[in-house]
């Protein structure tokens, strides 16, 4: 097993990647922040810790795949690939610009990048595709990884990709939920309640794992017991907060698909500097 | 109609070729697998299952699961054929295969069978109209539509060998063999049939049979008619079509599926901007299907020979009528 980072490093590249995102969302003058900032931790303990991958070498048939299903908190995905070196970490001020390789919503082509996504409900069932392929591959170490947002899993074709997973014994898989409880119109418990999230996974079939999604040492547990679960496909259910890490935008529905403003950006990147 | 002269063992459904050609593909490349959404029978699927077990996948009824599933296959290098009715997999999974499969510009290849109203008894529900417009639509797509189970085997085979995403409409009622083995078949490449100097038709799947029958019946009307089988729809071969539209200075498309959005369609967007000659579009009007015996809805939809030849006469007609205002 991999020695793990220390928890401390850890927590500091966490707070670079929010000062990155809320700089890029600032510069693009549009975008998904609340998003974003709620899964800082969750993506960054797999690129930090848990995924086997070669930056140099993103085709690197060996390598473990992370699929953001969610795809429009992108900008977090695209700070920590920059970070871990996919690419140099001056493009991410181009984030949806012309001609960009970030583009608003992930696109092939983007170093390191292992699918398109930003329509909602598909990214399991890619990484169902990947996951089989491995396994007829006999590419026994590789794992995939797929996160979902809480309002993303409405969608019907999770629950049809949830059934395939767990028929295909998939535990080369690991889901991944950012339970934020936030969707675009309002809180999950007053547009569409998806309550008992835990015993709906568990009983199409997979291994519950329910942590605190802002704590790296319940992540990284997670990941690593999911990896020795045998004959069925884990979730992790990641409890976060949206908006992460700058108080007037924790929380708030409408910091969903806004970005910063200049005054808004200085005040955010204050509070975030303050932070030990 | 009715059957051809030659008896009816002649006659097979397109969907009979695309199992043959997926067997044949299975047989020559590891990487090609199969998926399915509860139809493994009825698109012939299972005689790959029956073949190779392990590489195919079920999905149990889930169209959009089985599409996405299959981009994750083809970009970890795989060669995946989905398999459902034409309906399901163009129209319930179209977003799907937006997004997954053509935005990212993958070898992901969907065999749609039960295209068209001869299938029949199953009524509207199950007669897929519209797929040639839903798929064409979409960047990175090649569409096909095979004319009988010989060019469906080619099809299906040559279609694994192409980068990007195919969509093959493919036939549920058995149509009459009208190409042979040893004829030249090239995605988007179309084959001249018959060579005519009156009137150009143009005509995909069943619409190629019955093109050939309208003209025997022109040519006892005194009409010297081209016959062209455009089995690729996209990307479309219009230097064949100008070809021949620039000598007859007439076209009649004939398809079996929706005339909004489909081959006619396709064909007078490009005419219509290099040689703007009459068309006349034979093809299924602001309808949906109904059950019935396929031939007997071949008639009720106007696809039958004599439509055709009557729009033949059409547009010869107006086709004079524009050299007569010349005149003046
Ligand atoms: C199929 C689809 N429908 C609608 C949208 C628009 N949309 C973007 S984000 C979003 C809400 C997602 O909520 P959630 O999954 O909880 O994301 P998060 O709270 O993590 O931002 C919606 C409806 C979309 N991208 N895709
Ligand atoms: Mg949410």
């Amino acid at each position: 097993m991999k020695q793990r980072p220390d928890i401390n490093k850890l927590r500091k590249q966490a707070k670079q990647i929010r000062i990155d995102v809320l700089k890029m969302l600032a510069a693009a003058g549009s975008g998904h922040t609340g998003g974003s900032l709620s899964c800082v931790e969750i993506i960054l303990s797999l690129y930090g810790y848990k995924l086997r991958y070669n930056s140099k070498r993103p085709d690197w048939p060996d390598r473990d795949r992370f699929i953001l299903s969610k795809g429009h908190g992108c900008p977090t995905l695209y700070a920590i690939l920059a970070h871990f070196g996919y690419f140099p970490k001056k493009d991410l001020m181009d984030l949806r610009k012309f001609g960009s390789l970030l583009q608003g919503h992930p696109q092939l082509g983007l170093p390191g990048l292992e699918s398109s996504t930003g329509s909602l409900g598909m990214g399991l069932s890619i990484a169902n595709g990947m996951a089989l392929a491995a396994r007829l591959d006999k590419r026994k170490d590789v794992r995939i990884y797929c996160l979902m947002g809480d309002g993303e899993i409405d969608e019907g074709q999770i629950w049809e990709a949830a059934m395939t997973a767990s028929h295909y014994k998939l535990d080369n898989l690991c889901g991944i939920v950012d339970f934020n409880k936030l969707q675009i119109d309002g809180f999950l418990r007053d547009i569409k309640n998806i309550k008992p999230a835990r015993e709906k996974w568990r009983s199409f079939g997979w291994e519950v794992f329910e942590v605190d999604g802002h704590d790296f040492k319940q992540l990284m547990d997670a990941y690593d017991k999911a990896q020795h679960i045998k004959g069925k496909p884990s979730i992790v259910l990641a409890h976060t907060t949206k908006g992460k890490g700058v108080s007037f935008i924790e929380n708030k529905v409408e910091w969903h698909g806004i970005a910063p403003k200049p005054e808004e950006l200085e005040r955010a990147l204050k509070e975030l500097e303050s932070l030990s | 109609m009715g059957k051809n002269k030659q008896g009816e063992s002649t006659w097979k459904a397109t969907r009979d070729g695309y199992g043959k050609g997926l067997v044949e593909l299975g047989e020559k490349n590891k990487d090609v697998l199969v998926l399915t959404a509860d139809l493994t029978v009825s698109t012939r699927a299972n005689w790959f299952q029956e073949k190779f077990p392990e590489r195919l996948f079920t999905f149990g009824v889930a169209e959009q699961d089985m599409i996405s599933t299959a981009a994750g296959f083809a970009l970890s290098g795989k060669i995946p054929f989905c398999c459902s009715f034409g309906v399901f997999a163009s129209g319930r999974a179209w977003e799907q295969v937006r997004t997954s499969v053509a935005y990212m510009n993958l070898n992901i290849n969907i065999g749609g069978t039960h295209g068209g109203i001869s299938v029949g008894p199953d009524g509207a529900t199950h007669q897929a109209l519209e797929e040639i417009t839903l798929m064409r639509v979409l960047p990175n797509m090649t569409v096909i539509v095979p004319c009988d189970t010989v060019e469906a085997r080619k099809a299906t085979i040559n279609s694994a060998s192409i980068s990007g995403p195919v969509y093959l409409r493919l036939s549920r009622e058995k149509l009459p063999i009208i190409t042979k083995e040893q004829e030249p078949f090239t995605i988007g490449k179309a084959n001249v049939l018959k060579k005519g100097k009156d009137v150009t038709i143009i005509a995909c799947g069943i619409m190629v049979y019955q093109s050939l029958f309208a003209g025997e019946l022109l040519k006892k009307k005194g009409i010297d008619a081209t016959i062209i089988n455009l089995h690729t729809i996209k990307p479309i071969d219009i230097e064949t079509i100008l070809k021949s539209a620039s000598q007859t200075k007439a076209v009649v498309t004939c398809e079996e599926h929706l005339i909004a959005g489909g081959v006619g369609s396709a064909i007078a967007e490009s005419l219509a901007v290099t040689l703007p000659v009459p068309i006349e579009m034979v093809g299924v009007r602001n309808r949906f299907g109904e059950s019935g015996d396929p031939w007997v809805l071949m008639k009720e939809f106007h696809l039958m020979p004599e439509d055709i030849v009557a729009a033949c006469e059409r547009v010869i007609a107006r086709k004079k009528k524009g050299k007569d205002k010349e005149r003046f």
